[in-house]
């Protein structure tokens, strides 16, 4: 195999994974605080090297990466208030682990985007696959078209907004926060769920477990306007709106921590 | 893990053996045990049988070549016995050949003949369909098998991380649907109820030359269309409510080139439709080693069949 520029060897750490040990390309071009890199030639460790020391090292906040190519795991880990473009599809486990930055993807995203994410903006032209945003616990996560299965499992806060068509097990064991989708959804939607609110415009082929349907408040309506507002997207005329039902809720048995030694 | 490769041109021929392999290559790290081809070449009324007479990794013991040559005399015997008129017969790799025929009779009755001759296990069999599997990566296994100047019009591909069988060339896929020509099948999962239909298909007279579950489904559908006359897409659909298990697998004939997931939607797919061609991949970064420039995919979703014929 070729022998890309920057990494000298590979080598095996103790758990047998290869790390390529890669240095900083220095490729960007820098203007007026703004940086640009073609990731097209760069493996995924040199892009992501490249992208901290760019935000880290520089100080820069507003960055580009031309040409991503769908490649895997792109932009982890970024814990800083930043602007950060990606001109093209990133792969699988993009942008995960964020705290902070705002992000736009001019292409689409595989599965698992934005996992774990805590704060900040991501905003998804086209598709994105399964598993977008689990386990998010803060930030908006806009997905313009339509995401594959079990988006937001384990959510633990933060809003998920879909343009298109959510697949099965959406919002799987949701746990707080907001998912808002203008399409339709697939079979077993909030299954498990324990608590936050599914917004859906299109149709739902089958709930979930202790999914049910909700009333509609006014805060409803403020959170969807402000969020369409906010993005710039066509709002559906109306949205119904489901939550957990609690038939499942079995709180009152304490964590063995909680518990209080009683002497009669 | 595994990772599944697929494409497909509606209407022009192309380099597919080359296709298929920067498309396999760049999900090398999805399986890294075994890799395999199911190619379309242009229909002739010949017949190709790619067959093997060991596995890649069998002991060389003193007298394996001798064995080997004994049993490929014993294979163009059989071949000619049975009525099939030898074209030619080619050595691909010390264990690996490849013959073309002409045939006009029960492909299951040659297929049993010939895998009957010890060691012996026909891979695939059809007038347009060629599997060439072995142990390697796809690079490799091209190179071995001289894939680089395949054309042809429509092709899936299979990177192997061995789960439930061995690392050998039974158990890699592509898997031929035997007893039915120019069929295959390449799967990622797993099936639950592999032994349920084990059973069932063995009872109705089809062999299984692996302990790989992915076999199953090679040979669910043949038997769906061969003895139900179902089409593809229908036989398709039946597997989604009778195969229980995790999956996303492929099926080409000789015309048409079909994608099923699973009720779950538990592994991924990645898809590319264009006026000229049709591909998919287990990652989109495979589909963009053939085309490499920005594009528009998308996931399909669960319990979706999809068949695009040419």
């Amino acid at each position: 195999m070729e022998q890309v520029a920057g990494e000298r060897k590979i080598t095996y750490d103790a758990r047998g994974l290869a790390e390529p040990i890669a240095d900083v390309p220095h490729v960007s071009e820098i203007t007026d605080g703004r940086a640009t890199f073609d990731a097209a030639p760069l493996t995924t460790r040199q892009i992501n090297l490249e992208l901290r020391s760019l935000i880290y090292d520089q100080g820069i906040r507003d960055v580009t990466v031309l040409n991503p190519g769908a490649k895997h795991s792109i932009g982890v880990g970024i814990l800083q208030r930043c602007t950060i473009r990606y001109a093209g599809s990133l792969g699988y486990f993009g942008l995960g682990l964020i705290d902070g930055p705002e992000i736009v993807v001019e292409g689409r995203v595989g599965w698992s985007v934005c996992e774990n994410m805590m704060s900040g903006v991501v905003v998804i032209e086209k598709n994105a696959g399964s598993l977008a945003g689990a386990a998010i616990r803060g930030g908006d996560l806009v997905i313009k078209r339509s995401v594959g299965a079990r988006t937001g499992i384990d959510q633990k806060g933060g809003t998920i907004i879909v343009g298109g068509d959510a697949g099965s097990m959406t919002a799987f064991m949701m746990q707080r926060g907001r998912q808002i989708i203008c399409g339709d959804v697939g079979p077993g939607l909030g299954d498990s769920m324990y608590d936050g609110a599914i917004y859906v415009a299109g149709k739902v082929k089958s709930l979930g477990i202790d999914c049910v349907e909700a009333e509609w408040s006014d805060a409803d309506t403020e959170l969807i306007d402000r969020k369409f507002s906010i993005y710039g997207l066509d709002k559906p005329d109306s949205f119904q709106k489901f939550v957990c039902g609690k038939v499942l809720y079995n709180y009152d048995n304490l964590e063995p921590s909680e518990k209080k030694l009683v002497i009669h | 893990m595994c990772g599944i490769a697929g494409i497909i041109h509606r209407d022009a021929e192309s380099d597919i053996g080359t296709e298929m392999e920067v498309m396999l290559q760049s999900m090398k790290h999805r399986g890294p045990d075994s890799a395999g081809y199911a190619l379309f070449g242009p229909a002739t009324d010949l017949v190709v049988i790619r067959f093997k007479l060991a596995d890649a990794n069998d002991p060389r013991d003193f007298d394996f070549r001798d064995r080997l040559e004994r049993n490929r005399l014993e294979v163009e015997s059989r071949l000619n016995k049975i009525g099939a008129s030898i074209d030619r017969v080619e050595s691909e790799t010390d264990y690996a050949y490849r013959a073309v025929v002409r045939y006009d009779g029960d492909v299951k009755a040659l297929a049993d003949y010939l895998e009957d001759v010890p060691g012996c296990e026909v891979l695939s069999l059809g007038h347009s369909l060629e599997i060439v599997k072995d142990l390697g990566d796809a690079n490799e296994v091209s190179q071995m098998y001289g894939l680089a100047g395949f054309r042809g019009t429509h092709a899936i591909g299979h990177v192997r991380m061995a789960t439930e069988s061995d690392v050998d060339i039974s158990g890699a896929h592509p898997y031929w649907a035997y007893p039915f020509s120019d069929v295959a099948v390449v799967h990622n999962g797993q099936l639950t109820n592999y032994f349920h239909w084990r059973r069932r298909l063995e009872r109705s007279g089809h062999r299984f030359q692996s302990e790989c579950d992915s076999e199953i489904i090679a040979v669910y559908l043949a038997e769906k269309m061969a003895a139900d006359g179902a089409s593809l897409e229908d036989a398709m659909n039946e597997s989604l409510e009778e195969l229980d298990g995790v999956f996303t697998y492929m099926a080409v004939t000789q015309d048409s080139l079909g994608v099923a997931k699973d009720e779950m939607a538990a592994k991924p797919l990645v898809l590319y439709e264009s006026d000229d061609l049709v591909a998919m991949a287990s990652e989109e970064i495979a589909i963009r080693a053939v085309l490499n420039r920005e594009i528009d995919t998308v996931d399909p979703y669960e319990g979706q069949v999809l068949v695009w014929s040419r």
